[in-house]
């Protein structure tokens, strides 16, 4: 089990900002796409790439490699921005290329072409049922490797979400790891408010879920957390990670209209950056 | 084309499609042990138990759960295993097209998605139950190869084929027992249209069991005293329910026409026409089309009927006019449901009355000859 130093920590800070601001600028190239899911995520997807997973960008398609699904598919820039600077994919491509025509990087992604991702992904819910029977296959052969889905919290509106948690805790797949983006936002509003989840403690406890919650900006939890996941042979474990949508840039956080939109190329990106450069001590005060 | 010897006599064997799915999807497990078959909740009566007896473990219950057994499938066959996904073709891919659509499809896994007791022959259970545009929205998918086997013989050799082949397969099956038209020797290849009868007057394209009402009006037509035999068996009977039965909706007017049927009424209708040579050509692979034999037929012919136990608009008919109107034009006269949903009944007063029978395709051919 790996466990996590200050030094990494501050590190992954590091990389997390870069991400962030490399989706900012990537999303405004694009002209359309999402921006408050790809930078509520940044952290987690960080954690994940350059501490968590096992994997090797230069052996991408090696058998014992963690899988990691996207469920809720229009984070997908947060997802290349990573896998970019993970060496997956050239920089140039990842800012350049988002949304356009005959690029690898699909406004919501599909695995031709770019080995690490596992599943089509955009009608919501459908992400977690594949990435539950790919836990499935693999704990059916007796693999090692653990399967992560990563899913927004507006997705748990789709009852094919249900379904797949009925099925993994009835199948105490404990290969499987799901990180719910607990950001209170979707596209309407706020989730509380179109359509209230309460308590989703409960409802995974109800459906044989181990539920371990924190705090979504913290590279520290994050790691953790994964770590007790992958330690946890009795059954599936699902993260719910608490965090700010928009997280970074001042005007989109916690604001549910950053949901779906880019910012626009002049003032909105300028400010953007300057606040990305500027909150990097806010972003990590605790270990810099 | 071996045509079973049995067909028309005394000996012909009635076995449901779903019969030889089970039997092969547990040789093809025998084959490859990365087969592996999902249900929701419906294991025997989709006849997936053979498998689930022969391979507990490589067998999985989702639950009425389609959506996700769809998933779960997708997320199987991208970890290398050939699944089997099964359910009523209403509920899957009846409740699970979006999931056939991205998950399978357009994730390009290679999963079969098995939908049973497709038709309006499931009968009693009534229109919620009885999958009539599942062709229709299966064939419309890109990377979906549709497959509806005449009887269970083919559906057997499908099984194996669709097992074989690396994609998405869509898989047809019925509930009722249905005759056994072909042998286990008659050659079968997805995508390879099959002439069960040459002939010169007329081409007669059907699918899935319902092939048997096209044959044998192309024997009665041909003078087979036995297929004629075989026909009047049923009347007056079926008729008498049919005219005693509600009439409504779109199916009212065509089946006030005729469900006084009788056997005096149709050898009357019979002589009328007098004999014909039709060329029966069985389509059990929708997609992709066949569209060499349709035209070469069609060329012969110059006069084509679809017959299918489907809605008359997006299944066989809607494939065989696409086919045609660009390879060669020809006149389309469709026999199936008639944009209608249908009711509960038993299986053969249900195609009486919505106009799938023999008797129907004899009315047609005679409005139309």
């Amino acid at each position: 089990m790996k466990t996590i130093s200050d030094t990494k920590v501050q590190s992954l800070e590091k990389k997390a900002k870069a991400i962030r601001q490399d989706l900012i600028n990537m999303l405004v190239e694009a002209g359309s796409g999402h921006s408050a899911g790809p930078l509520g995520m940044a952290d987690i997807f960080t954690t994940l790439y350059f501490h968590t997973l096992r994997h090797d960008p230069k052996k991408p398609n090696d058998p014992n490699r963690d899988r990691l699904f996207l469920s809720n598919g229009h984070i997908a820039p947060v997802w290349y921005a990573t896998l970019a600077h993970a060496g997956y994919l050239p920089k140039k491509e990842m800012l350049t290329t988002l949304r356009k025509l005959g690029t690898r990087l699909q406004g919501h992604p599909h695995k031709k072409g770019l080995p690490p991702i596992e599943n089509p992904a955009g009608p919501l819910g459908q992400g977690i049922s594949q990435a539950v029977g790919y836990a499935l296959a693999a704990q059916m052969d007796g693999k090692k490797f653990e399967t992560y889905c990563l899913m927004g919290d507006g997705e748990l509106d789709e009852g094919q979400c249900w379904e797949a948690f009925m099925f993994a805790g009835n199948n105490k797949l404990h290969n499987l790891t799901v990180i719910i983006d607990r950001n209170n936002i979707q596209i309407d509003g706020d989730t509380e408010d179109v359509m209230p989840l309460a308590s989703l403690r409960d409802k995974f406890e109800a459906f044989k879920f181990h539920v371990i919650d924190i705090d979504g900006h913290n590279m520290r939890d994050i790691s953790d957390a994964c770590n007790q996941a992958r330690a946890i042979y009795e059954k599936p474990v699902c993260i719910l990670a608490h965090t700010i949508p928009g997280k970074g840039v001042g005007y989109m956080e916690f604001d549910y209209t950053w949901h779906g939109k880019p910012p626009k190329p002049g003032r909105e990106q300028d400010l953007a950056l300057c606040d990305l450069r500027t909150l990097g001590g806010a972003l990590c005060s605790e270990h810099e | 084309m071996n045509l079973n010897k049995n067909l028309f006599t005394k000996k012909e064997e009635h076995i449901p499609t779903r019969n030889g799915f089970g039997e092969a999807l547990v040789k093809a497990g025998k084959r490859d042990e990365r087969v592996v078959a999902l249900c929701a909740d419906l294991t025997e009566s989709t006849r997936i138990h053979h498998f689930k007896n022969a391979f507990p473990d490589r067998f999985i219950e989702v639950g009425v759960a389609e959506q996700n057994l769809v998933g779960v499938a997708a997320g199987m066959a991208h970890y290398g295993k050939i699944p089997f996904c099964a359910s009523y073709a209403t509920f899957s891919p009846g409740r699970s097209w979006d999931q056939c659509r991205v998950s399978v499809a357009y994730g390009e896994n290679n999963v079969k998605i098995v939908g049973a007791h497709a038709g309006i022959s499931v009968g009693p259970d009534g229109a919620t139950h009885q999958a009539l545009e599942d062709i229709s929205l299966m064939r419309v998918l890109p990377n979906m190869t549709v497959i509806a086997p005449c009887d269970s013989h083919q559906a057997h050799a499908a099984t194996l084929a669709a097992a074989k082949m690396n994609g998405p397969v869509y898989l047809r099956f019925t509930r009722e027992k249905t005759p056994v038209m072909t042998t286990p020797k008659t050659p079968f290849k997805i995508g390879k249209a099959q002439v069960m009868r040459e002939g010169t007057d007329l081409t007669i394209v059907a699918t899935g069991p319902i092939l048997y009402e096209a044959l044998m009006t192309a024997e009665i037509l041909a003078g087979n005293k036995k297929a004629l035999a075989k026909l009047l068996e049923r009347y007056p009977d079926i008729a008498q329910n049919v005219k005693k039965s509600k009439l409504h909706g779109h199916s009212m007017e065509r089946a006030k026409e005729t469900t006084q049927w009788t056997p005096v009424k149709i050898k009357k209708k019979i002589d009328e026409i007098g004999k014909l040579n039709i060329e029966v050509i069985n389509v059990h692979t929708i997609k992709p089309l066949d569209h060499v034999t349709l035209k070469r037929s069609a060329k012969k012919t110059g006069l084509v009927m679809t017959v299918e136990e489907h809605q008359i608009h997006g299944g066989l008919r809607a494939a065989v006019a696409e086919s045609l109107s660009l390879n060669y034009p020809t006149k389309i006269i469709p026999i199936g449901m008639p944009d209608s949903f249908g009711e509960s009944g038993k299986p053969m007063e249900l195609l009486e009355k919505y106009g799938m029978t023999a008797p129907w395709i004899l009315q047609n051919i005679l409005k139309t000859i």
